[in-house]
């Protein structure tokens, strides 16, 4: 399933059409949004060194990593990051994203450090993230430096969606991913979003521009939120290694496909599995208590053959339940009953009697019109 | 019992083996406590690990809640000389009960604020030889006063915390922060307390235990305190 998140935006997007648009969402119960982000981008970036995906360049736009993060990721995954600086661009939008360095360059107090040439073959400091038009030029003039302009195509990630929404108000945010959606050389795009940093409108403008919506989710919920209690400890080990992973595909056609996996967190790395069934986890989840939960067979027959009061009238013969489809001329003048007791009995059967007292005389009598007749059954 | 939680938390830190690279360099390290559970014992804890005689490590210590006298008077107990270390400049001392930020300015201003407070830690790192700079830690205490200090604006030290994670980043040393969780819990989204969480490398909780408090106290580091750690 990770696979097919992965080969959407490798192929990208059809010509007139937007951008296809990943956001990897998590919470602190299950912060693992920046493992798949680094999982996404490492398959992405072999796929365009490869050759084997629409987009020709990567341009990552890190805020809350340093540069060497990505570099050192890629390194890492066997990639020979130092001749590809044709292929991979970063937007540095972590070292000093507020120009504080620059300011207190100029007011003498401050000693800039020279290492941060180190990687400057591969990533341009940007200093004004409060503004997303100028975040917007600088990533496009960026993208078109590594493929330059006409048809080809290039991706973008943005590390994180949260940042920029610190930095911004929503509605500027909404419109520079909008904006980079519909860029004629944006081949896809995908950010990071933690949900619980956010109102809920918030986290839903960011889906709605998503044409897939990755959510992490703790594999077991812990009780009453409670992190700190330590019965739940066993529950946070295990919450700390694993979690569940939905998407949900929005296609072209208009349809929703929805899908879950489970992800576990490795040293190595990230790994994907279908989930277990649903019965594995519950007996996990069963508590133990000094009585039985669950049912013997004989139990279960025994279970099955009861009788429910509104099957008989204590005569010993069986009645039919009302079901709709009799007239209601019989039950007229009947006080209403709950569906449930609306029982018919048969016509042989004459032990049951209605008694009918009307509240007031001043009451209209029941209309001879049945308000069912309209009905065309 | 005060020496068995110390060792679990060296251990379960890195820090029972040798401390020299500082085994927290390049990371950051929140603690969150509440008021029935005072973290402070872990911040005193670490502060004395950092500047154990078998190390070279340096520390620049953030203070919004505790003049110097107070921490002083703790590591002497715990057997450590803050006076001594601070004159062998292995400890550096930065009193901030007095910071308010000017108003309005949110730290425009390069000269006073946070942002005056960045560009001094990052000179002190700058001034010291290359090889001290991985075993620098930074502690702050604590951050729920720093946010005071900035009016109330969690966003600007939120951003000044970036700008401190930056260093970890470009000098390898450590960050340590303090924080209150019950100060927060009465929000429906904690966002600033949450912020941090996800800004940390590693997670320190000093929960009190679910029978409660135990009145037994042991000098500076309570016995009953349960603690665990999330990396």
């Amino acid at each position: 399933m990770a696979e097919s998140i992965y080969r959407a935006l490798r192929d990208g997007a059809l010509e007139g059409e937007l951008a296809p648009a990943l956001t990897i969402k998590d919470s602190v119960a299950s912060p693992f949004a920046l493992q798949v982000f680094s999982h996404v981008i490492s398959q992405l970036f072999s796929s365009i060194l490869a050759g084997k995906s629409q987009s020709r360049g990567l341009v990552v736009v890190s805020f809350s990593r340093s540069p060497s993060f990505y570099l050192d990721l890629l390194k890492n995954k066997g990639t020979d990051v130092a001749s590809s600086n044709k292929q991979i661009q970063i937007l540095d939008c972590y070292s000093d994203p507020l120009g504080w360095k620059d300011q207190l360059a100029g007011s003498r107090n401050f000693t800039a450090l020279s290492n941060e040439a180190m990687v400057s073959s591969n990533a341009i400091v940007f200093r004004e993230v409060k503004h997303m038009d100028k975040l917007y030029n600088s990533i496009i003039e960026l993208g078109k430096g590594l493929v330059g302009g006409g048809k080809i195509r290039f991706s973008i990630a943005i590390d994180s969606a949260d940042e920029m929404l610190r930095h911004a108000p929503v509605s500027s945010v909404a419109r520079l991913l909008s904006n980079l959606r519909s860029h004629d050389q944006i081949s896809s795009i995908f950010w990071l979003l933690h949900s619980d940093l956010h109102e809920a409108r918030v986290t839903a403008v960011l889906e709605y521009l998503s044409s897939i919506v990755a959510s992490l989710e703790p594999s077991h919920q812990l009780a009453n939120g409670q992190r700190g209690d330590l019965e739940n400890f066993s529950l946070i080990k295990h919450n700390s290694k694993k979690g569940k992973f939905h998407v949900r595909f929005k296609k072209r056609n208009g349809r929703v496909r929805v899908m879950s996996e489970e992800v576990h967190i490795e040293q190595s790395g990230i790994n994907f599995a279908s989930l277990p069934s649903e019965g594995a986890i519950n007996q996990g989840l069963v508590p133990k208590v000094q009585f039985s939960l669950q049912l013997s067979e004989k139990e279960r027959i025994d279970k099955a053959n009861v009788v429910l009061p509104f099957e008989h009238q204590g005569n010993g013969k069986p009645i039919q339940i009302y079901d709709g489809r009799r007239s209601l001329v019989d039950s007229k003048h009947e006080r209403p009953v709950s569906a449930v007791e609306n029982v018919q009995t048969n016509e042989n059967c004459g032990s049951g009697e209605i008694i009918y007292y009307r509240d007031s005389d001043d009451e209209m009598p029941d209309s001879d019109e049945d308000p069912d007749d309209d009905l065309d059954i | 019992m005060n020496q068995r939680s110390s060792n679990l938390l060296d251990e379960a830190l890195g820090l029972d083996q040798v401390i020299e690279p500082w085994p927290l360099r390049g990371r950051v390290v929140a603690i969150e406590d509440q008021v029935e559970t005072s973290g402070s014992f872990v911040l005193h804890h670490l502060l004395k690990r950092s500047l154990s005689p078998n190390s070279s490590n340096v520390t620049i210590f953030i203070a919004f809640s505790q003049p110097f006298s107070h921490y002083d008077r703790i590591l002497r107990k715990l057997g450590c000389n803050l006076v001594s270390q601070r004159d062998n400049s292995r400890f550096f001392f930065f009193d901030m009960l007095k910071l308010q930020c000017p108003d309005g300015d949110e730290g425009i201003t390069p000269e006073g604020g946070l942002i005056a407070l960045y560009g001094k830690i990052h000179k002190t790192i700058s001034a010291l030889p290359e090889i001290s700079w991985k075993n620098v830690s930074i502690i702050i205490d604590d951050l729920s006063l720093m946010e005071v200090a900035a009016n109330g604006s969690s966003d600007y030290v939120l951003d000044f915390l970036h700008y401190c994670r930056t260093l970890t980043s470009e000098f390898d040393c450590s960050l340590i922060t303090l924080n209150h969780e019950d100060i927060y819990s009465s929000e429906d989204r904690p966002t600033f307390f949450i912020q941090m969480e996800y800004l940390a490398d590693i997670l320190i909780k000093a929960e009190p235990l679910a029978t409660g408090l135990a009145t037994d106290v042991h000098g500076q580091v309570p016995k009953c305190y349960s603690c665990f750690i999330v990396g």
